[in-house]
């Protein structure tokens, strides 16, 4: 039987991790987390996580980056915000996710095979090529970089959608992608 | 100016306060620099200053060195202004030649650098060097303390004011803005941690303060209007109608059942609504005053007829059965109005209590949505023998197959509902913890249901408190350390069918779980009343920024006010519990006989007067002040000031167009002394 | 009453049977629309998990056309869109990083901006700018005994609750009961679809959906009204695999706008009612012509 260690070393901690996210604008009031779990309590994805968000909350201010940007809970938030309406200490823990989630995608620290984190990446591409998005290919190129059986499941849902007249292959472009192109190239420039 | 400065004599010292001050301003360098400057004798710095053989050296040099002024550069006046004041006075000197510079809280505690601190403390203390050259010899004045006492709200705070003050022989009035004393205190079912009946424990003391020589009770009745200064306020009662004699009411009670209203019908307020009542009732069985009241917006003999502003008026539609029931007595009087008492009192103690946080501002918790969701309060009732239900936890919705009322198997209570939250209260209400747990306890010992606690924190600090807790957890009841999420009532599998369901992270275990319950109790926290504002304005008292009423000094001033001769007692002051309000409701009464008994105050001498060959008369003084000190002398043509109103604030004194106000310790030229003072170092 | 409107590429592609039903309701209520000229993306959840500050320049260039063109108003139907145009607001107000980001980027194109133009939901145009008077007015055949679940979603009433309260929103109950519907009491109605994760992770985002499923048919609902694209499309799609992995519970989820169009008397065809995959009775109320157009429809 596999032995997996638990117990957390000083030399675990990624020391200023917690420090450096509570610096980011947004993020400040993590610190006066009281651990209640009200957030995981109306977290309607927080049973299927690794970690619950009060987890991921804790395990942030403690440094613990691995684990946290390697963590699928980061993935699974839908972006509802209930756990920021409902924090005790106004903490905008969605925000704090999307933070977490833009450091993993950074460090390329996400889970393998996890198809969150590529979808997003997928959608900001098409974005930043045409500037729209047409929702039928993004989700085929999702599933073809990550598990192009599944896509095959989808099929009647295609046919529902070609039925329906919801279908459509054609990637609608702006008149303004260069304009937006160089929108976007001075955010890096910035940096 | 320069004429006063020719024959005076100044002694300086800068206390070291320990580490306080020495620590961040170079005390010695200060006795340095001020040593130097014109008019001072000695210059000293001294461990110190507050000590015995630092107020010795005081007296010493003033004798020794012939001195005419004192200056002490060390902590606030609040602390050692009178310390200093009385040793200059022992060496010979007129207290009010002497002067204080706070280097402490204004420099040494709130600065990092040394070197600019030690600045600071120089040109603090050149200030006052150069203004007390001015100061003159004043006396203090006394004024005569009334000794009756009024003491407002009559909860167990203000009761036990009360009775310790009418039991040291002070005549006290005791104000209640409800029917009857006895406050939350007489809705609670038992007490923490020693489960003793709330009811047995207190309701002696409701009849005894009721028939005490030296108590005036007036319940119905609000206080309107405070005049006055410590010593002597002058107080306007309002006293509500209830429509009933209370000289001639004995409280037989016929004219309740005689009422046209067979069956009792309107919401019963001491129930918390889980009752009814009639429009003519008694609050509750053991009510201080026994005497009934007529609630005239469901009395038929006023609700169908009202004046042309709206107000009840007597009419004849009603068969009055009351009446006919009252008989002799003649206790009925429908024609009564409100009517307004003036006392005279030397203090007061303001015990007004707290209101519970209303549940429904969490709509996640179901509070108003789902009948089986209650707060802590008609929990109190529900297991309470006298309660609507002879205490019995019946349900309010859901009944069992045969039609007979259901009983709870599964009880979760939340604490922390509206506390330790920014959206709601910040502040930990205190008292939630203990009495979530005794409901617990109370609740399973009627049902033996399952009974799950959810908790942030227990916080059981107490005498037996953590005790009691243990005790529960032997007993069974389960605690879950997480803040619920929500309250639902949707089923995600057949056994939470029909039933409300807990969604909370059970923290300690680390799994999100759904509880499904029969009944949700709600621990809502403890607030401020809701015109706390008002009376805090009606006292001249502060608030905190939560609302409470703010005591003079956290540790060492915990009951008196910003106001002599106004105290703070109970729940008025921040969330507390029985014990706690009862403690600090004695030592509000000790604080109020300690005036009380003296007999006298002294007044700080530092009050305007006004230069009668100057004043022109305009008046524009006499709306501004904020303590209705000054008055308009009509035949001299001439604003007064008062002297036993004036607390020396200076609102006249700025405001005065012709500059004929005058205020001691505050004349113009120490003003500019000190403010030439402070910028002559650079 | 004039309205710069951002459709979102939901109400272009999958969506399109919201714009199609909310385009004509809007203009038969004297609410003129002007689709706002090159319109982008606006990120959605997606861009904000990769890069804050470009996600918020995308969002942003939409606002600075409607600004350029001299707009007062936008009007965002799509949940997502609202509130990422609405958040990109609130960040470039109350972080100045963020607001240099984006001033950054708008002067690379000379674009500028200078205002936070409102940006609002078709319900809070129709509560506070129409108002239930004129909406009632228009009713010609009232939704009888039709039982609406309203659903909300997450993402119009959090995090900001702009024009509705956040806990227990009722401007679309309120406008389906001047329709003439039954509005059901439920108490899902902000809860979350599952959003994007009913493609990326379906066993965690489908359970949220089979949940305001099932719970709305137990609650006696003859359809679900939804105001957003994804949630729509959520509800709507996986009636297969939610039946393969829980139970049946094909119940039809619509547009309010929907709804609306077909209360004045509009045809199911024309508020585009056959897009959708779990078809919905016709009404009785409709007139024999419109209920035997919304049957083909449906079929």
């Amino acid at each position: 039987m596999e032995m997996t260690r638990t117990i957390k070393y000083e030399a675990d901690r990624v020391k200023g991790f917690g420090e450096e996210v509570m610096s980011v604008p947004g993020c400040e009031e993590l610190k006066d987390c009281i651990q209640c779990g009200t957030c995981s309590g109306v977290c309607p994805l927080s049973i299927y996580m690794d970690f619950t968000p009060r987890q991921v909350m804790e395990m942030t201010r403690f440094d613990f980056k691995n684990e946290v940007l390697g963590s699928k809970t980061i993935w699974l938030c839908a972006s509802c915000y209930a756990c920021t309406v409902e924090c005790p200490r106004q903490i905008k823990i969605t925000d704090i996710m999307y933070e977490l989630k833009q450091r993993a995608i950074k460090e390329k620290v996400y889970p393998r095979g996890l198809p969150t984190p590529v979808l997003a990446q997928e959608f900001t591409k098409m974005v930043h090529d045409y500037g729209r998005v047409n929702e039928i290919l993004l989700a085929t190129k999702m599933y073809m970089k990550t598990n192009p059986f599944a896509a095959m499941g989808m099929a009647p849902l295609g046919l529902g959608m070609i039925k329906t007249g919801r279908f459509s292959m054609i990637q609608e472009k702006i008149r303004g992608r260069a304009d937006l192109a160089r929108m976007l190239e001075t955010v890096d420039e910035g940096k | 100016m320069q004429s006063t400065k020719e024959n005076t004599r100044i002694g300086f010292y800068v206390c070291h306060c320990g580490h306080n001050i020495a620590a961040m301003v170079d005390c010695a360098d200060v006795a340095k620099y001020v040593k130097g400057l014109p008019n001072v004798v000695l210059s000293r710095d001294y461990k110190y200053m507050c000590s015995d053989p630092g107020q010795e050296l005081i007296q010493k040099d003033i004798r020794e060195y012939n001195l005419n002024r004192v200056v002490v550069a060390s902590c606030s006046p609040l602390l050692h202004e009178h310390t200093f004041r009385s040793a200059t006075a022992a060496g010979g000197l007129n207290p009010y030649y002497f002067h204080m510079v706070n280097i402490r809280e204004h420099d040494s505690w709130v600065h990092t650098d040394r070197g600019e601190a030690t600045a600071k403390a120089k040109a603090l203390a050149h200030a006052a060097i150069d203004r007390v050259a001015f100061h003159k010899a004043l006396e203090t004045k006394t004024v005569k303390i009334n000794p009756d006492a009024l003491v407002v709200g009559g909860g167990i705070a203000g009761i036990h004011a009360a009775m310790t003050l009418a039991n040291a022989g002070k005549k006290v009035y005791l104000v209640e803005r409800e029917p009857s004393i006895g406050g939350h205190m007489a809705k609670f079912d038992k007490t923490f941690p020693t489960l003793d009946c709330a009811a047995c424990i207190l309701t002696p003391k409701m009849s005894e303060v009721g028939a005490h020589p030296n108590i005036t009770l007036w319940s119905y009745s609000e206080v309107a209007q405070v005049d006055g200064y410590v010593g002597n306020y002058k107080v306007r009662v309002k006293r509500k109608p209830r429509y009933i004699s209370e000289e001639r009411c004995i409280g037989c009670m016929d004219c309740i059942s005689q009422c046209v209203f067979k069956e009792p019908k309107f919401e019963d307020e001491f129930n918390e609504g889980l009752g009814k009542r009639k429009p003519v009732y008694i609050p509750f069985p053991q009510a201080t005053p026994q005497i009934v009241v007529i609630d005239p917006n469901v009395c038929l003999n006023f609700k169908r007829a009202k004046g042309p502003d709206g107000t009840p008026i007597v009419s004849d539609k009603c068969k009055k059965t009351c009446v006919e029931a009252c008989g002799d007595k003649n206790a009925i009087d429908f024609t009564q109005k409100e009517e307004i008492k003036e006392i005279e009192v030397g203090t007061i103690i303001v015990a007004t209590g707290f209101k519970t946080f209303d549940s429904k501002r969490i709509p996640g918790y179901g509070y108003g949505i789902y009948k089986n969701v209650y707060t802590a309060l008609e929990i109190e009732r529900l297991v309470n023998a006298s309660g609507p239900t002879g205490g019995e936890v019946i349900l309010r919705e859901g009944k069992n197959p045969d039609g007979s009322p259901k009983h709870p198997k599964s009880i979760g209570i939340i604490h922390c509902v509206g506390s330790r939250d920014k959206k709601t209260n910040i502040w930990c209400s205190r008292v939630c913890c203990m009495y979530s747990m005794k409901l617990a306890h109370l609740l399973k010992e009627h049902t033996d249901a399952e009974v799950y606690n959810f908790y942030i924190d227990i916080r059981a600090p107490g005498k037996g408190y953590e005790e009691f807790y243990n005790k529960l957890l032997d007993e069974g009841v389960h605690f879950i350390r997480g803040r619920v999420g929500e309250v639902t009532d949707w089923a995600m599998t057949p056994e939470e069918e029909g039933k409300l369901v807990i969604r909370v992270e059970d923290t300690l275990a680390g799994y999100v779980r759904r509880i499904p319950v029969d009944m949700v109790v709600l621990s809502s926290g403890l607030e401020p009343q809701a015109d706390a504002q008002d009376v805090r304005r009606l006292f001249n008292m502060s608030c905190g920024t939560e609302g409470f009423f703010l005591e003079r000094h956290p540790k060492l001033a915990p009951v008196n006010t910003f106001t002599d001769g106004i105290f703070i007692a109970g729940a008025c002051q921040g969330p507390r519990d029985i014990p706690d309000t009862v403690a600090q409701a004695g030592a509000a009464a000790a604080e109020a006989l300690v005036l009380i008994d003296k007999g006298y105050v002294e007044q700080e001498p530092n009050t305007a007067f006004i230069l009668d060959e100057e004043c022109s008369g305009c008046k524009s003084c006499v709306p501004l002040c904020p303590y209705s000190a000054i008055l308009y002398d009509e035949t001299r043509k001439k604003a007064h000031i008062n002297e036993a109103l004036c607390k020396g604030c200076g609102t006249c004194v700025g405001a005065c167009p012709s500059g004929s106000i005058v205020q001691n310790l505050f004349e113009d030229e120490q003003i500019f002394s000190e403010i030439q003072g402070v910028l002559a170092y650079d | 009453m004039k309205y710069s409107y951002y459709p979102g590429c939901s109400l272009k592609g999958q969506g399109r049977a919201y714009e199609e039903s909310l385009l004509p309701v809007m203009r038969h209520l004297g609410i003129e629309l002007e689709e706002l000229p090159d319109w982008n993306c606006c990120g959605a959840t997606a861009y904000m998990a990769v890069d804050e500050g470009k996600a918020c320049v995308a969002a942003s260039r939409n606002l600075a056309i409607a600004e350029k063109a001299g707009l007062q108003q936008v009007l965002a139907p799509c949940s997502a869109c609202y509130l990422v145009l609405n958040k990109t607001q609130h960040l470039i107000h109350d972080y100045p990083h963020i607001k240099s980001t984006v001033d950054r980027a708008m002067a690379s194109v000379n674009l500028k901006y200078s205002t936070d133009i409102p940006v609002r939901h078709p319900l809070d145009v129709l509560i506070s700018d129409v108002g239930m008077d004129a909406i009632k007015q228009k009713v010609t055949h009232p939704l009888k005994g039709l039982k609406v679940a309203p659903y909300y979603g997450c993402q119009i009433v959090r995090p900001y609750a702009t024009f509705d309260d956040q806990f227990n929103p009722t401007s679309m109950d309120r406008i389906l009961e001047a329709l003439g519907a039954t509005v059901v009491q439920f108490p899902l109605k902000t809860k979350c679809c599952g959003g994007s994760l009913t493609g990326t992770l379906p066993e965690a985002g489908l359970r949220l959906s089979y949940i305001i499923l099932k719970e709305a048919i137990k609650r006696g609902a003859d359809v679900i009204a939804t105001v957003c694209p994804l949630c729509l499309f959520n509800l709507d799609s996986f009636h297969g695999k939610i039946a393969a992995k829980w139970e049946s519970t094909r119940i039809p989820t619509v547009y309010f706008s929907q709804l609306m169009g077909l209360a004045f008397g509009m045809t199911a065809k024309q508020m585009g009612l056959q897009r959708g995959l779990v078809p919905m009775k016709p009404l009785a109320s409709a007139p024999a012509c419109c209920a035997a157009r919304t049957a083909a429809a449906a079929s």
